[in-house]
C-alpha cells in the first residue's frame, strides 16, 4: 500500500486516493483540426515504462484535489509529489 | 497408544487448575498453558488426523504454524472454526474439537483403504481422469472424500474488529532476536517501538529451553521493555503481509484463547494495518523433515518440537527416542532429552562423521550412534514401532550394506533449518542461497527493513548440514515431501518426466506446498528434489513466490464492521418515515432507499403501479425526488464551462431557464443527461441523474482542475441538502396554489421549463416546471430539512383532488409511455448523441464541447450503429421483457435489443424502447423479437406513444 503525500493534506495511505493514469497529456487545442489518428493518440495512446512514471492522482476521500506524482513503477518508490500545471520534474536514477 | 503423561517440573503450564475439553467427543484434562495439541499429547492422543488426499493417519508433528497434520474442527455451529492448527490453538476450559476429513473418526477412517490404492493416485490423479465427461460430474464425490474442515453454515455471532497503527519500529517476533533488538533501540533513543509475536507468550524459542539463564534473561528483558513509554508489546499477534511503503498487516487473536465464553463486549480478533518507519524481522526459523520412507507415521516429529513439548510443556512423549538428523542441532535437543530424564536409544545421521565433541557427550550419555546411514522403512500403525536402516556409500547417492532394525516409540527428525523469510520476501527483498546450511537466506533488502537472528539464516551453533534430500535406492512414492497433500518424491519425479520444470509448474502439478502449511516444511525439500530430478543447482531452480497471507487469517477480520447494514452507509430521503407510514415497498437506488410503489392492501405490484399511473395522468400524484443529482456551478466562467461540458448550446439559455441537456465524456460516449437551470448570469444548477451527483460532479473537477484550470469556476453537489418533491397532473397547479408562497404558479408567468424561486410554506423554495411524467409537473425544492413537513403540507392540500403517492416504478412506466429517454438504461457503453437522435442539435452548436471530435470518427457516421426506438408490439395483447433481442432479417442474429418496457395502463398496451442497428431509418419496420425462446413480431415505431404533441405537459 503506497503513502502518497498530498500536496494539500500531506501524507496519507494509498486508499483514500485514486489514480488518473499518465499525467502531462495535452488535450488539442482545436480538436476539429487534429486528424483522426492524432484524436485516438490523445484518447488511447498510453506508455507503460519500467521506472519512472508521472502520473495523476486525487485525493478522493481527502481534499478531491488532483496533482501529480512522480512513481518508480518497479519499487513503488515515490520520487515527487507537484500540482497540476507544474512541469515535470527531472528524476535521476535515484530520486529528483 | 494409550498413556497419560506426567508433567516435568519446569513446565510452564498451570497444574493447579486442571480444564476440560474434548476431542472426537471424549473428554479430556489439560491445563492453562497447554495448546490443544500438548493437551491431546499429554493424554496419548497418537492420531488427531487424516492427511487430505489417501487419508493417512496422523499425529502431532510439530509444535508451531508449521504443523501439517493435527488440523482439526474447533468449536460447533455458528462458532465453529475449520483447519484450526491444534498446535496454534491455547486451550481453554471446555474446548470442543472433532478430527477432520475422517468418517467416523480420525482413530478408525473408513477411507483410509484409500491408503491402499497410492499407487494409481499420483499427482496428476485428478487432471487425468475426472475430465470426463466434465469435472462437475465427479466434483461431489471428490470433494466428499478429500477435504478439510468444514466452513460455517451459520452467521459468526463473534464481532472482529480493524485498527491501525504507526510506529517508528515495528518489530516482528519477540525470541531472542527480536528482544535484543528492541533492548539496543531503546538503549540507544526513544523513538516508539511496536514488538509483536504471534504465541500466547513472548520468548519464542526460549520458552522451549532447558537452560534457567535462559528464562532468567527473558523475564528480565521483558519486565525492562513493559515499564517503558515507547515500547508496546503485543502477543498473540500474527503479522500477515508485507507491503508497499512499508505498510503491514496483523492479526491479533484477541479473545480466541477465551473460547466461545468469550465475552462478546471484546472482539475475537482485530485486524491492524501498520505503518512502520523500519522493520524488523525477528521471524525465526522452521525445522525440515527428513524425506524418507513412511515418513509420516504418528510418533515421528520435529526435533524441535520435541524440545517444545518436553520443556515448555513438561511432556515425555516416548520412552525408547530415536533421532534421525543431518545436522548438528538434533544433537543437542538429543543431549537435552537425555538430560531431562528421558531415554534417548540413538542417533541415525546420514553424516559419516559428526564434530568430535558432540560424538563424545552423546555416547556419554549411553546413546548408540548410527553415522552414515539412511532410514529405509518405518513400522507402526497408529504409532511408530521401529525403523529399519542401511548404511549410505560416502557419497550417499546409494545404499549399501545390510538391513538392520531400530526399535524406538517416538522418532524426532531434523533436515535442518528453513529461515521464515516470508515477510520479508513479501516486502521485495532478494534472496540468496547459502550452500552450508542449505537455505534461502535475505540478499538485498528493497524497502527499509532488517532481518534478524535465525530468520537471516544465523543460527547458534553451526549447523555442520549435509543435506540427503531423499532416501536413494528404495521406492519413491511413500517419501512424503508435503505431509498434508500427500505429496511424495515419486510425484515431483512424475512431473519432470512428463516436462514440469519451473518450480511454479510443479508446485501446482504436485500441489507441493499447495497444503494449509503453504510449503513451511515442504518448499525447500521439494524444490531440492525438483533440482536434483532435473540435475540443476537449488539456486537455479528458485523459490515459488511468497505472497500473503503468511498465517491463514479469519475472512470475518478482513470484514470487520463492515457487514450487513454497515457493509456501507445507505440514504435515506428526507420524507423517509411518510413512506413508511405509507406502506412503500423499498428498494434500493444508487444506494437511496426509494420507494417503487405504494401498495394498498390486497393490491399486487402491477395493480399499484397501474393505480398510480392513472391517478397521475387523470389527477395528480406526489413522488419523493430528492436523490435527483443537484450541482451548483458558480463563477464568471461557468457558462463557458457549462458550454464546454454539454452537447448542446447552453450559450443562449436565459437567467430563469431551463433547458434539458446531454453530456459525453472524450470519447463521445453519453454519460449522463439532466436539466440545467440558470439561477443567475454567473450562477447555474446542474440536474444529473439520480445517483449520479457524485460521479457527474467528479467529472466537472477533474476537467477544472486538470485541463481548463485557467476557467474561475466553483462546482459545488448541494444533492442532499435540498428536498425535492415532485408534483405531477392536471390538478398539480391547484394543489400547490393551495400553499402558501409568495410565487407567481399561473400559466402564463410560469411556463414549461421555467425556474422560479422564493418561499412556500415560510421556507425558502425552488421551483422548476421540468416533467418526466409527460404530465404537467412542478419540481418543488426545499432545505432537506422540511422535506418531510413539505410531503405532508401537499398531501394535506392534495386530497380534494385524491393525491397518489407514486413510486420510481410507476414513473418509469410513464417516461416510457413518453419515450423519454433514461441514461443508462436505454444508452450502452457505445451510445453517442446521434443515436438518439441528436445530430441536428449538435450540428447547430458552433462551439467545441467535450467529446465532439469523437463522434466524427468512422464508427460514429456508421449507419448501423445501434439508434434508439419505441418499439411496438403487433398483438397489443402481448407483453415483452427488457433484454429481448431484434432479430436480424433472417432471423440468425441480433440486431439490437429492447432496453424498456413495461405494461402502459394509460394506453393498454405495452410500450417499449430499444436500441436497434440503424433504427432511425426503419422506422415502421416489422421485427421479429425473441426473448428466452419466444418470438414477438412487432414495429420500430417514433418513441412515446403518449401525447405526442406534448400538449398536456404545457398546460
Amino acid at each position: 500500500m503506497l503513502k502518497i503525500n498530498c500536496p494539500f493534506c500531506g501524507p496519507r495511505t494509498e486508499d483514500e486516493f485514486t489514480c488518473g493514469g499518465q499525467s502531462h497529456i495535452a488535450r488539442p487545442v482545436t480538436p476539429a483540426e487534429v486528424s483522426d489518428q492524432q484524436w485516438a493518440d490523445y484518447l488511447y495512446q498510453r506508455i507503460n515504462p519500467k521506472g519512472v512514471h508521472y502520473e495523476r492522482w486525487r485525493h478522493t476521500f481527502g481534499c478531491r484535489q488532483w496533482f501529480n506524482v512522480a512513481r518508480d513503477t518497479v519499487s513503488h518508490e515515490i520520487y515527487a509529489v507537484y500540482q497540476m500545471g507544474e512541469p515535470k520534474p527531472s528524476i535521476t536514477e535515484k530520486g529528483v | 497408544m494409550k498413556r497419560t503423561v506426567k508433567r516435568h517440573e519446569h513446565a510452564r503450564i498451570n497444574a493447579d487448575d486442571p480444564i476440560h475439553f474434548s476431542f472426537d467427543g471424549k473428554r479430556y484434562r489439560g491445563y492453562e498453558g497447554d495448546t490443544l495439541a500438548s493437551a491431546l499429547l499429554a493424554n496419548g492422543v497418537a492420531v488427531v488426523g487424516r492427511s487430505f488426499k489417501i487419508h493417512r493417519p496422523r499425529g502431532v508433528f510439530a509444535a508451531g504454524k508449521e504443523e501439517v497434520n493435527a488440523f482439526v474442527q474447533l468449536e460447533e455451529g455458528p462458532y465453529t472454526e475449520p483447519n484450526a492448527r491444534a498446535t496454534l490453538v491455547p486451550l481453554y476450559a471446555d474446548l470442543k474439537a472433532t478430527g477432520q476429513n475422517a468418517w467416523p473418526s480420525v482413530r478408525f477412517d473408513g477411507l483410509a483403504m484409500l491408503g491402499l490404492f497410492k499407487r494409481v493416485l499420483p499427482a496428476s490423479f485428478y487432471y487425468k481422469t475426472f475430465k470426463w465427461p466434465s469435472w462437475h460430474t465427479w466434483e461431489g464425490l471428490v470433494r466428499r472424500i478429500a477435504g478439510l474442515g468444514k466452513a460455517p453454515s451459520q452467521p459468526d455471532p463473534q464481532t472482529y474488529q480493524k485498527q491501525t497503527v504507526h510506529t517508528d519500529i515495528l518489530i516482528v517476533g519477540a525470541g531472542r532476536a527480536g528482544l535484543m533488538a528492541a533492548l539496543e533501540i531503546v538503549r540507544e533513543g526513544h523513538q516508539r517501538v511496536l514488538v509483536l509475536d504471534e504465541q500466547e507468550k513472548f520468548g519464542g524459542s526460549l520458552l522451549a529451553s532447558a537452560e534457567q539463564a535462559d528464562r532468567a534473561w527473558l523475564k528480565r528483558v521483558l519486565a525492562d521493555l513493559a515499564g517503558r513509554d515507547n515500547v508496546t508489546l503485543m502477543s498473540r499477534t500474527t503479522v500477515n503481509g508485507y507491503y508497499d511503503h512499508n505498510v503491514l498487516a496483523a492479526l491479533e487473536r484477541v479473545g480466541n484463547h477465551l473460547g466461545t465464553q468469550a465475552e462478546q463486549s471484546q472482539p475475537r480478533e482485530r485486524f491492524w494495518r501498520i505503518h512502520a518507519g523500519q522493520v524488523i524481522l525477528a521471524t525465526g526459523a522452521h525445522e525440515r523433515p527428513l524425506v524418507f520412507p513412511n515418513n509420516d507415521r504418528p510418533g515421528i516429529m520435529l526435533a524441535s518440537a520435541i524440545r517444545e513439548y518436553t520443556h515448555r510443556y513438561g511432556l515425555t512423549l516416548g520412552d525408547n527416542v530415536v533421532f534421525y538428523a543431518n545436522n548438528d542441532s538434533a544433537w543437542d535437543v538429543a543431549l537435552e532429552l537425555v538430560t531431562a530424564g528421558i531415554k534417548v536409544t540413538a542417533i541415525v545421521d546420514v553424516r559419516s562423521t559428526v564434530v568430535a565433541k558432540l560424538q563424545r557427550r552423546a555416547t556419554l550419555a549411553g546413546i548408540e550412534l548410527k553415522l552414515g546411514y539412511a532410514v529405509v522403512d518405518t513400522r507402526g500403525r497408529s504409532g511408530i514401532k521401529k525403523l529399519l536402516l542401511r548404511k549410505l556409500t560416502a557419497d550417499r547417492d546409494h545404499l549399501t550394506g545390510p538391513k538392520e532394525s531400530l526399535s524406538c516409540d517416538l522418532l524426532a527428525i531434523s533436515g535442518g533449518w528453513t529461515p521464515a523469510i516470508h515477510l520479508y520476501s513479501q516486502s521485495g527483498g532478494k534472496l540468496i542461497f547459502r550452500d552450508a546450511d542449505t537455505c534461502f537466506v535475505p540478499d538485498v533488502a528493497s524497502q527499509a527493513v532488517t532481518v534478524v537472528g535465525r530468520a537471516n539464516g544465523e543460527f547458534s551453533q553451526p549447523l555442520n548440514l549435509q543435506a540427503l534430500w531423499s532416501t536413494p535406492d528404495v521406492s519413491s512414492e511413500y517419501q512424503w515431501i508435503d505431509f498434508q497433500y500427500d505429496v511424495t518424491v515419486s510425484d515431483i519425479q512424475l512431473a519432470v518426466r512428463e516436462n514440469f520444470i519451473s518450480v511454479e509448474h510443479v508446485k501446482r502439478y504436485t500441489t507441493n506446498g499447495m497444503s494449509i502449511d503453504q510449503g513451511k516444511t515442504s518448499n525447500v525439500n521439494g524444490l531440492a528434489i525438483l533440482a536434483q530430478e532435473t540435475e540443476r543447482q537449488i539456486p537455479e531452480v528458485g523459490t515459488t513466490r511468497f505472497r500473503p497471507p503468511y498465517h491463514p487469517t479469519t475472512i470475518g477480520a478482513y470484514a470487520g464492521r463492515e457487514l450487513g447494514p454497515l457493509y456501507t452507509p445507505g440514504f435515506q430521503l428526507p420524507a423517509h418515515v411518510c413512506h413508511v407510514a405509507l406502506d412503500a415497498q423499498f428498494e434500493d437506488y444508487g444506494g437511496w432507499q426509494r420507494p417503487e410503489y405504494y401498495p394498498r392492501p390486497g393490491e399486487d405490484e402491477h395493480q399499484a403501479i397501474a393505480r398510480e399511473v392513472l391517478a397521475v395522468r387523470n389527477s395528480v400524484g406526489l413522488l419523493d425526488y430528492s436523490p435527483l443529482g443537484k450541482l451548483e456551478v458558480h463563477g464568471p466562467d461557468a457558462r463557458e464551462f457549462l458550454n464546454r461540458m454539454y452537447a448542446n448550446n447552453m450559450v443562449t439559455l436565459k437567467v430563469g431557464g431551463a433547458r434539458y441537456g446531454l453530456m459525453l465524456n472524450e470519447k463521445g460516449i453519453v454519460i449522463d443527461d439532466g436539466v440545467l437551470v440558470c439561477l443567475a448570469e454567473d450562477h447555474f444548477l446542474m440536474h444529473t441523474t439520480s445517483g449520479g451527483a457524485g460521479t457527474i460532479h467528479q467529472v466537472l473537477e477533474e476537467w477544472l482542475q486538470c485541463e481548463w484550470m485557467q476557467l474561475e469556476v466553483l462546482v459545488t453537489n448541494v444533492t442532499t441538502q435540498w428536498a425535492t418533491l415532485t408534483l405531477s397532473g392536471p390538478n398539480a397547479r391547484q394543489v400547490l396554489e393551495k400553499l402558501d408562497g409568495d410565487i407567481d404558479l399561473a400559466h402564463d408567468s410560469f411556463s414549461h421549463m421555467q425556474y422560479r424561486e422564493g418561499t412556500l410554506c415560510g421556507v425558502p423554495a425552488r421551483l422548476l416546471r421540468a416533467s418526466f411524467t409527460g404530465e404537467v409537473s412542478f419540481e418543488v425544492s426545499v432545505p432537506a430539512r422540511h422535506g418531510q413537513a413539505l410531503w405532508e403540507e401537499l398531501m394535506t392540500a392534495g386530497k380534494n383532488y385524491g393525491i397518489t403517492p407514486f413510486g420510481l416504478e410507476s414513473l418509469m412506466v410513464m417516461r416510457t409511455e413518453k419515450g423519454y429517454l433514461h441514461v443508462g438504461a436505454d444508452t450502452d457503453g457505445n451510445t453517442m448523441p446521434q443515436d438518439l437522435g441528436w445530430a441536428g442539435v449538435i450540428a447547430k452548436k458552433p462551439a467545441d464541447f467535450v467529446g465532439r471530435r469523437s463522434l466524427s470518427i468512422e464508427v460514429g457516421q456508421d449507419e448501423q450503429r445501434l439508434q434508439l426506438t419505441g418499439i411496438e408490439l403487433l398483438d397489443s395483447s402481448a407483453d415483452i421483457l427488457a433484454g429481448a433481442h431484434v432479430l436480424s432479417a433472417n432471423g440468425d442474429s441480433s440486431t439490437g435489443y429492447v432496453t424498456s418496457a413495461y405494461h402502459s395502463p394509460t394506453l393498454g398496451r405495452t410500450v417499449a424502447l430499444g436500441i436497434v442497428a440503424g433504427a432511425h431509418a426503419r422506422q415502421d419496420e416489422e421485427v421479429t423479437l425473441f426473448y428466452n425462446g419466444n418470438r414477438q413480431a412487432a414495429r420500430l415505431v417514433k418513441p412515446g406513444g403518449y401525447d405526442p404533441e406534448g400538449e398536456r405537459l404545457n398546460g
